[in-house]
């Protein structure tokens, strides 16, 4: 079982690396830790603390901690989602720290959740339906970073290079032929 | 759907929360509405099964909102995405 010491020890050199901070706020810190903790041990994976995991890899892969909308967040709002990870300027009380949107798509959200919401949602429910089931038709696909040479296999690239910080602009599609 | 109730000396308003309970700004709305005073029932999808988890996803499509958490729905009809705290003082009329 993970323990809360080893969570933390995994977020700070996480953050160490990656030119973040942890939420300045001890209680706050401690509650997400404990979330990543929880969501461990009961799904196997650390899944997102403020999002609802559908406890299937595939489908809470883009929310395992951190999950692919951290960069872009912090980049842009100085903060993750969870404001687990924040910038040296909140960090710093520069910048206050405010709740932020959600990027992740509503459509990721819905999953399979939506028997009973049919009625309501019929185009969303068919279209989230789809696009999950196309996506593991499709399978995934190969892209790097044109600026670092990352390699990453995935459904489409990331927001922004882990490495290198490049735009999801900057990657490209590996062909094998 | 069992909601709990938090009891309190303003219950004005019938106020009804979606929560996580590992999630950071659900904690935040609800001692926000303790330290307010104000009484709500919050139900924790992430505790509870299938059924339960299709009841509320429903219920948020069904009034608009996009699904996420905290969602706070207030007397039945005006539903608030995430801790927006100026936005709740309005509404609660505190
Ligand atoms: S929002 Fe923050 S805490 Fe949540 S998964 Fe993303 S990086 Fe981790």
């Amino acid at each position: 079982m993970t323990t809360l010491e080893e969570v933390r020890q995994r977020v700070e050199s996480d953050a160490k690396s990656n030119g973040y901070y942890l939420n300045p706020d001890p209680e706050v810190l401690r509650h997400l830790l404990e979330g990543l903790r929880k969501n461990e041990e009961r799904y196997d994976y650390p899944s997102c603390p403020c999002r609802l995991a559908f406890e299937s890899f595939e489908l809470d892969r883009d929310i395992i901690c951190p999950c692919d909308y951290r960069d872009p967040d912090v980049d842009e709002y100085g903060s993750c989602y969870c404001s687990l990870f924040v910038s040296k300027d909140v960090f710093e009380g520069k910048i206050p720290l405010k709740p932020i949107p959600e990027r992740r798509p509503n459509e990721k959200q819905i999953g399979p959740h939506i028997k009973s919401a049919k009625a309501f949602t019929k185009t969303t429910a068919v279209k989230a339906t789809a696009s999950i089931r196309k996506s593991s038709e499709r399978g995934m696909k190969l892209f790097y970073c044109r600026q670092c040479g990352y390699v990453c296999f995935r459904e489409e690239p990331p927001y922004l290079c882990p490495i290198c910080k490049a735009k999801r602009e900057l990657f490209a599609e590996v062909t094998i032929s | 759907m069992q909601t709990i109730t938090v009891p309190g000396k303003n219950s004005k308003h019938r106020v009804l929360l979606y929560a996580l309970s590992t999630c950071i700004w659900c904690k935040r709305v609800k001692s926000f509405l303790r330290e307010n005073g104000i009484e709500y029932d919050f139900f924790d999808v992430d505790l509870h099964g299938e059924k339960e988890r299709e009841e509320v996803t429903a219920d948020i499509l069904r009034r608009g909102g996009r699904l996420s958490y905290p969602t706070i729905i207030i007397d039945g009809e005006m539903l608030i995405t995430g801790f927006k705290e100026d936005k709740l003082r309005e509404v609660l009329e505190i």
